[in-house]
Formats: structure tokens, C-alpha cells, sequence
């Protein structure tokens, strides 16, 4: 390409009206400043979208895009990307449009590997409905539509995503810039359906969901970063690892004997790691990073390669011949 | 016993050529057998290849398959019976015939079934040894209906097809499951040689699908023979018949069903068009079928996605749309209410997009494998806000091709989702189809916007009000679209009053235009007089035929029919009012009779049938009588 891009060149003219201090913007201006190094014009890159305040994400690139209905954008992109392949295509969700009214479409793109970039802003919370709780929250959370508490169990988007055998699946944080940079990389890196779960804070209807892996002062010792061949090592002075107790994962202390040989070493092909992995929950930290990443052909890619096979066996498709074939016979 | 078939037919008289050296055979004008048996039976397949013999004997053909939507029901009851009426004559045809002349039970729930339809004097041809008490007393039999003497007024025919099918293939080494499932092409050969069809093509049809079990190929072939060769030989009938080929419009036929023409309706505008066709669909009867034939046309190129649920495979047509694909979901009722958000979308985005519903008897799972026309105020009103869409309605098989292509031209040049209704009577039915000139089809022109100089994605066309289709990929040309409400030409997100209003008429106001695209409304019969039938869909065959019949008796009655149901044709109202009364029969509870009376303030009347199935002729014939004597 001849042409440096830059990222102003993915910045539509359209005003941002998320709420001031949504963690939405943050995720924005990470996509807008990371999209250029991957060298794709904005002409070729559509972001699509379903109903939500995640979901007005398109309006504010300057690519194509598709603002569509409540949990159907995975749908609609697939559409778009089986039959122009050539396209660099962006699924934006959150945790309502894409783990509730459009959980069916979500699992679907995850199994049949659609080269999608899915971006689920994770929020646990409603917000452009102002308020209830979402199939993320936690048991117990009071909301407007639950005074006396969920009584729901949640999703664990990670875990979902893990249980389709989707090829990629990670895991950042809103104010994470850096990392959040580098998972957009190796998400748009990977050949078919990517899903990145990014804690979102709403600062309006759920602020501080996040706050222990978010928190400068906390997050230290909550956050885990897995990395693909390095023991699974945290804590403000990288002191803690975790090591398996039999078949349970533990944390532990380095030191008094435990060495970083004990621990377990990040193998993001290892599925049942991964499970493992998706499922910590406290007193354990929480990871982020690549859980699963393993390469398998893509959905829209075997399609075209049946249509491309099937124009070399039998030829073009002609009109004439397909509208004169099986039994004919002539009226004079 | 032997007792010849005098019922099949009308113009019976006696020919002197014989078909054979062996027997005399008789000429027909048009005859009616009616297929019955066990859903396992093979009575569909039995009715497709005597269909597809007669097309071969230059015969006109009309045919309904009438199955149940249990795949294999219990074995011998009336839930599980499958049948299939086909009219075969030497004059023009439009329904499969109101009453079949030779009804074909396969075992006694077959012949319970059907019985009642069944005119005095008919033939009917059964299996005697299926006929055990034990068959008896499941289809609901008190007796053994054979012997005794209720059906003294037709005349049966006994013949034992399974002992003579294992004959057959005596020595072959199948086993009793794989002989007696050759028994319809005992039945098939023996009504062959009876109305002299020749058994080539489905020679031909055994060769292909039986290609990789060889011994199968040779057990149906040796047992469609041997049927064929008894009728010759045995004494059970005396004759056979022959019904003369049909006058018809002089060019290359096939054989051609309401779901197959649709298929080759959207293949052949996509490739007009110069677009891949993307289908993006969920199976569902009685709509599946369209999604099959098109998995076989990659090399179009043809995407066949076959989605997660009915929304997904609307959502993902129009995502392909947007890509600047020939976008297309197949569905029936309930899958209607499904998509109906998507394609408010689509209205909104003013997308290109046609949504194919195959109506099915409702509501609810209803029956689904039976037609009705229930789904027009849907298609009119059943989204949210203003969302008006073309409705296109195709009347026989294989008008359905003209159809799907129409739908996609109007979608294409309007950049809107149309609707195209046909119904599982039409989906199943087969026709003659006189084979389009490929060449001479009418344009569907695509182009898309290039230049970024100007422009603007809701900047319209004049004349058509259509927006510009601006596709991924294109250079300038960034665009967001959704289903929030945007800002005239800018397509921004607008929350403005004037402005929504303005949209929302203008969307309207492109879709009225399209009226001055259709064709002036055709009257069969006089411009006037005392009495109109409008009908749309498939209620054309039965009320061309009952129109034909009472105008035959010398009275003033007229047909028309519609094609295009959103817009109506812009002479409909003054045509309607040439005549003194407005007749609407229709498989439903009175929809388009509602959008008559409601746009016209015409005082039509309705005529109606919810039984999931097809008016007969004599029904609607008796209906005008009823109306003209006041």
C-alpha cells in the first residue's frame, strides 16, 4: 500500500455520545490508533453491530458500517464476510446484545469459525435501558428490575466462547491501553472467529465492576497476564504463581521452596487449561490475555472453496443449461 | 372381476388403433388418478415419475401432492397416509382435477382416507393383500371394506401387488423389507401400460438415483416391468386408454414444480443482475426444498447458508446484501413473524432483499404441509412503524419463476426487501413450464455508486426515490447505515421530527411509485358485466377453470388475477367497478378482500376456505351461481 494510514483516517465526523467517563471511549481510541497498523483501508473494513450502547460503536469509525438490530450482528456479518471474503469485518456486542437476546447467533459464529474480530464489551450491567441486570451480573446484584437481588446465574463470557471451541478467545481491560493494543493485534491476526471479552466499566449504572483488576492500587495482585509459554506468575512483586494442587489449580507463594518450576506453564493450545483458566474466580486472580488460540479452517473460507471447486469441475454456472436440464421435450 | 375403467375420463369413445397387439385401447380427454398409501410407500415418487411420463406424452398436467407431515407415521394408520393427484388431459388444464376418475390405495387407511372423494362409478385399484383384518380394523374398518359390498358403486379393481412385486424379483436374495418397498413401481408400471405412458424416463430417474446400490436399480426396473407387463397380459383389464396430447403453445417443455421454478426465478435474476445470490435460510416446510435446489448451484455463484434459526438466515441475506450481493431468505409463516425486525431494518436501510414465504396452513405449527393464503395482511402490515414492501404473488408452479425473478428486479431497482408469497399447494404442485428464452428476460441493472465526488447514502434517484447502493470495498464511499433514524441524504442519526416524517413518507411514497411499472390489469373474459372473481396465488387454477364453465353457460362473468398485491395495479379499482358484483375467494379468512374494500370502498364479498386445502372447481362455480341468482 502506498499510503501511510494513520488515525485520523478511522475517525468519522460524527460526535461520540457515550456518557462522559464510559469506559466505551477507551476502547474506542484504542481501535482507532491500533486499526491503522494493520495496514487494511478504512474502504476495506466494515464494523457491524447490534443494539446497545457498545453497539453505536460504527457510527464513530470511519469505515463502513452496519448499526443492525438487538443480538443479531454476528448474523449479519457473517452474511457479509461468506460472500466478500475480501472484507476486514468487526463484530461490536456487549454482554446483553451479545450473550442474551443474541446468545444463539454468538455460539453459532463461534463454532462454525467465521474470520470475524468479535468484540464483546463486557459491562455486566444494562445501560442504554438504563439500568437492569444483564446475563453477566452477578447473583445478587440489586437492580432496577431486581430490588431483592438476581437471582440469576451468570454467564462466564470466556467459558461460552471456550465451550463453542471457538479458535480464539482473550480476555482485556478498558483502561488497559497497552494490552488492550496488543489483543487487537493478535485478534485481527488470527484466521477466523476471534473473541475478546474487554471489561467495561459503566461508570453510570455499574462503576467499579472491575475495580480489582482495574484499579492501579488492586489490580496487581488480581490480574494474572497469561502469556503463551510462561508460568502463570502475579502480584505487585511478581511474587505469586499459580501451581496445581492434584487436579485444582492453587496460588501460591514463590519462595520457602516453591519455585517458578512448580507452576503452571500458559499453553494457549491446551483446551482444557483454558477452561480452567476461564473458570478463577476469587480468591484466585483474574486472567487476561489469550486463553485459546489454535488454527482451523474458517467457515467462510471452506464455503468459497466449495463454489471455487465446484466452477472448476463443472464450469461457470450457465444460465441456459441450468434452466433446459432434466426431462425436456418439444411442443411444435 | 375385470372390470374396464368406462369412469376414467369424460369424451369416452372408442378408438380403433390398439396400443399393443394384445388389447384394444380407448381414448380419454383428461383423467384424474389419485396416488394413495403409507407415507413409506413411495406414493410421492409414484405420482412425480407418472407426472413426469405424462409431460413426456405431450399431455397439459396439474398435479397435488397431499402429504402428511409426519415422516413416517404408524404403518397402516390415517395419519400416515400419502397421496398425490395429478390431471393429465389433452386440452388446457388448471387444476388437478376436483374428484380423482381412478384412486390407487396402497392398503385400507389409504382407501378410508380418500374415499369420500371419490365419485360414484370410479375406479379404484387396490393392494387386496394388504387388506389383512389387522390393516382393516386400524384404518377404522369395521369390515373388510372389499367384501362387504360398500363399494358397490365404483369399481374396484383387486390386484396383489406384493405377492406379484416378490415374484418379480423372485430369486434376487432381497429381503421382505426391500421387496415390498418396490411395490409402487408395480403400481407405476401397471398404470403405464394402462394409459399408455412410456416408461423411459423413469427407467431413466431408477438408473441415476439407484446408481450406487445396483441391486435395488435391477429390483425396481424388474418390478416397474412386470407391473407394465401384467396390465398387457392379465385379464384384469380390458383395455387401456390413451389421452391424446394437449394443444399447447408450441416450444421446449419441463416438467417443472412451484419450488424448483423459484430456485431457477432468483439463479436466473442473479445472474442477470451480474451478482453472487446468497441464500440465507433455516429449514422449515414446506420452503426446505428451495433451499436444496440452490446447494447444487455453486459454480453461479450460489451461497446457501443455512443458518442457526430463521432470523440469522434473514440477518445474514441482508449482510450480504449490504455487501452488494443478491440477497434472498426462503421461509414460511411462523418464519415470517421471525425475520419480520430484520426486514424492518432492511426497509429502513433500503437494502435490496426478497423474502420468499411459502404459506402453510396456520396458525401456529398448523398444518404444515398444507397451503393456505394467510400470510397476506402480514406481509402488508406485520412489522413495527411504517414499513411498507412490495408483495408479489405467484398463481400456478411455474409462474413462480417469473415471480422470484420479478421480486429481485423491483428489490434491485427500488433498493427495498419485497416479498414473495407462493403456498406449499403451489411449492409441490407441478406444470408444464414453457422454457423462458434465457436471453430475452428483462434487465435487472446493478450499479453500484463509485464516485465520491457528492456523494451521499440516502441521496435518491429521481424517478425511482431509490438511494444510491454503495458497497463495501469502495474507495470515498464510508458510509454507516442503521436502524436508528437518519438524517435525509446524510443518512446521519437524526431524532428530528420533521425529518422522521419526511423519511418515513418518502420510503412510502417510493414504494406506491412502483405501480407505474405494472402491467394493465388483464380481464379474462368481458371488460364488464355482472360479476368479477379477483383472486391472487394459487386459487388461480380453480377459478380460471369455474370462470371457463359458467361463462360456457353463457354468463357475464369475468377473472381477474393478481400479481402484484403492494402496489396494487393503478386500473384495479376502475376494472373492479366495471361489474356489478366483486367476488374474492381466497384461502383465508378475507385478506385481500379487506385491502379491497378498504382502498376501493368497493362492497366485494368473500368466499373462503380454511381447510389447507385447494378449492375445487364445482365449489367456486357453485358460489357465482349463488351470487348471480342473487
Amino acid at each position: 500500500m502506498a499510503t501511510v494510514l494513520n488515525r485520523k483516517d478511522f475517525v468519522s465526523d460524527q460526535e461520540v455520545r457515550w456518557c462522559p467517563g464510559c469506559g466505551d471511549y477507551a476502547i474506542l481510541a484504542a481501535v482507532q490508533k491500533t486499526m491503522p497498523e494493520f495496514g487494511i483501508a478504512p474502504e476495506n473494513t466494515v464494523f457491524i453491530s447490534g443494539i446497545g450502547c457498545s453497539s453505536r460503536f460504527p457510527y464513530y469509525m470511519n469505515t463502513y458500517g452496519f448499526h443492525t438490530i438487538h443480538g443479531r450482528a454476528p448474523a449479519f456479518a457473517t452474511g457479509l464476510k461468506v460472500s466478500r471474503p475480501d472484507l476486514d469485518v468487526w463484530v461490536v456486542t456487549g454482554d446483553g446484545d451479545g450473550l442474551s437476546i443474541g446468545g444463539n447467533h454468538l455460539i453459532h459464529v463461534l463454532r462454525r469459525n467465521v474470520d470475524l474480530k468479535i468484540l464483546l464489551f463486557n459491562n455486566k450491567i444494562y445501560g442504554l435501558t438504563k439500568g437492569q441486570y444483564s446475563p453477566t451480573s452477578e447473583v445478587g446484584k440489586v437492580t432496577k428490575s431486581t430490588p431483592a437481588g438476581s437471582v440469576d446465574f451468570p454467564f462466564n463470557p470466556i467459558t461460552v466462547a471456550l465451550g463453542t471451541h471457538a479458535t480464539f478467545v482473550a480476555r482485556t481491560i478498558d483502561v488497559e491501553q497497552k494490552h488492550l493494543g496488543e489483543m487487537l493485534k493478535r485478534a485481527h491476526a488470527h484466521r477466523g472467529a476471534s473473541f475478546m471479552e474487554i471489561l467495561q466499566n459503566c461508570n453510570i449504572f455499574n462503576d467499579g465492576a472491575f475495580n480489582d483488576v482495574s484499579d492501579k492500587a488492586l489490580k496487581a495482585d488480581h490480574q494474572l497476564v497469561l502469556e503463551h509459554g510462561k508460568p502463570l506468575i502475579f502480584g505487585k512483586n511478581r511474587d505469586m504463581g499459580i501451581r496445581m494442587n492434584g487436579m485444582r489449580p492453587e496460588a501460591v507463594h514463590l519462595g520457602d521452596g516453591v519455585t517458578e518450576k512448580d507452576l503452571v506453564v500458559h499453553d494457549e493450545t491446551n483446551l482444557s487449561l483454558a477452561f480452567m483458566l476461564g473458570n478463577f474466580e476469587p480468591p484466585l486472580p483474574t486472567p487476561v490475555g489469550v486463553f485459546y488460540a489454535v488454527a482451523r479452517p474458517t467457515y467462510d473460507g471452506a464455503v468459497n472453496q466449495q463454489l471455487n471447486d465446484a466452477k472448476t469441475k463443472q464450469g461457470a454456472g450457465d444460465l441456459k443449461t441450468l434452466l433446459g436440464k432434466g426431462d425436456t421435450w418439444t411442443v411444435s | 372381476m375385470a372390470v374396464p375403467p368406462e369412469a376414467a375420463g369424460r369424451a369416452a369413445e372408442p378408438h380403433g388403433s390398439v396400443a399393443s397387439a394384445l388389447k384394444p385401447h380407448l381414448k380419454r380427454d383428461h383423467v384424474v388418478i389419485r396416488f394413495a398409501g403409507d407415507s413409506g410407500d413411495g406414493m410421492q415418487l409414484t405420482g412425480m415419475q407418472f407426472t413426469a411420463e405424462s409431460a413426456l406424452a405431450g399431455n397439459d398436467i396439474a398435479t397435488l401432492p397431499d402429504f402428511p407431515a409426519e415422516i413416517r407415521a404408524p404403518q397402516g394408520t390415517l395419519a400416515g397416509v400419502s397421496g398425490f393427484q395429478l390431471n393429465f388431459s389433452s386440452s388446457e388444464i388448471f387444476t388437478a382435477g376436483d374428484e380423482p376418475n381412478v384412486l390407487v390405495a396402497m392398503n385400507p387407511a389409504a382407501l378410508q382416507a380418500n374415499i369420500e372423494d371419490v365419485p360414484p362409478n370410479a375406479v379404484i385399484i387396490v393392494d387386496r393383500e394388504a387388506f389383512t383384518d389387522s390393516n382393516v380394523k386400524r384404518a377404522g374398518y369395521k369390515s373388510n371394506p372389499l367384501t362387504d359390498h360398500s363399494l358397490d358403486k365404483f369399481q374396484v379393481i383387486e390386484v396383489d401387488v406384493t405377492k406379484l412385486t416378490s415374484l418379480a424379483v423372485h430369486g434376487m436374495g432381497l429381503n421382505n423389507r426391500a421387496v415390498f418397498r418396490c411395490r409402487n413401481m408395480f403400481v407405476l408400471g401397471m398404470l403405464s401400460w394402462l394409459y399408455q405412458r412410456p416408461i423411459e424416463s423413469t427407467l431413466t430417474y431408477l438408473e441415476s438415483r439407484f446408481k450406487k446400490t445396483p441391486e435395488v436399480l435391477e429390483a425396481n426396473v424388474k418390478v416397474l416391468k412386470a407391473g407394465f407387463n401384467y396390465g398387457e397380459t392379465t385379464e384384469m383389464f380390458a383395455s387401456s386408454y390413451e389421452v391424446p396430447a394437449a394443444r399447447i403453445a408450441p416450444g421446449l417443455y419441463r416438467n417443472i414444480t412451484g419450488n424448483s421454478a423459484t430456485a431457477l426465478g432468483f439463479v436466473a435474476a442473479a445472474v442477470k443482475a451480474g451478482r453472487p445470490l446468497f441464500l440465507g435460510s433455516y429449514p422449515i416446510t414446506p420452503a426446505s426444498d428451495i433451499l436444496h435446489e440452490l446447494s447444487g448451484f455453486k459454480n453461479f455463484p450460489v451461497y446457501t447458508f443455512q443458518a442457526e434459526d430463521e432470523i440469522a438466515g434473514v440477518c445474514a441475506a441482508i449482510g450480504a446484501a449490504f455487501g452488494g450481493a443478491i440477497g434472498i431468505t426462503t421461509t414460511s409463516g411462523p418464519g415470517m413473524n421471525l425475520k419480520a425486525e430484520a426486514v424492518g431494518l432492511a426497509v429502513k436501510v433500503e437494502l435490496p432483499l426478497v423474502i420468499t414465504d411459502i404459506q402453510r396452513a396456520g396458525p401456529s405449527t398448523g398444518m404444515p404441509t398444507k397451503p393456505e393464503q394467510a400470510d397476506l395482511l402480514q406481509s402488508m402490515y406485520g412489522r413495527h412503524g411504517e414499513s411498507p414492501i412490495p408483495i408479489i404473488a405467484a398463481s400456478t408452479p411455474a409462474d413462480c419463476f417469473d415471480c422470484a425473478y420479478e421480486a429481485v428486479r423491483i428489490a434491485v431497482k427500488y433498493m427495498t426487501p419485497v416479498i414473495l408469497l407462493t403456498d406449499g399447494q403451489l411449492a409441490n404442485g407441478a406444470e408444464p413450464w414453457l422454457l423462458p428464452d434465457s436471453d430475452k428476460l428483462s434487465e435487472i441493472k446493478v450499479e453500484f455508486a463509485t464516485n465520491p465526488e457528492g456523494f451521499l447514502p440516502y441521496n435518491r434517484e429521481p424517478e425511482t426515490l431509490s438511494r444510491p447502493w454503495a458497497v463495501p470495498g469502495t474507495k470515498g464511499l464510508e458510509h454507516r447505515v442503521g436502524g436508528l433514524s437518519s438524517e435525509n441524504l446524510t443518512g446521519n442519526v437524526s431524532y428530528s421530527p420533521a425529518n422522521n416524517e419526511l423519511m418515513v413518507r418518502t420510503r412510502a411514497r417510493k414504494i406506491a411509485g412502483i405501480t407505474r411499472e405494472i402491467p394493465p390489469t388483464q380481464v379474462f373474459g368481458d371488460a364488464e358485466g355482472d360479476l368479477v372473481v379477483l383472486g391472487w396465488g394459487s386459487t388461480y387454477g380453480p377459478i380460471r377453470e369455474a370462470v371457463k364453465h359458467v361463462r360456457a353457460k353463457g354468463k357475464k362473468v369475468s377473472h381477474v388475477h393478481l400479481r402484484y398485491l403492494n402496489p396494487l395495479p393503478r386500473d384495479l379499482e376502475e376494472t373492479l367497478k366495471r361489474f356489478k358484483q366483486v367476488m374474492i375467494p381466497e384461502m383465508n379468512m378475507g385478506q385481500l378482500l379487506k385491502m379491497i374494500r378498504a382502498d376501493y370502498l368497493i362492497d366485494a364479498f368473500g368466499f373462503n376456505k380454511i381447510q389447507g386445502r385447494p378449492f375445487k372447481v364445482s365449489e367456486i362455480e357453485n358460489r357465482i351461481n349463488r351470487a348471480l341468482e342473487g
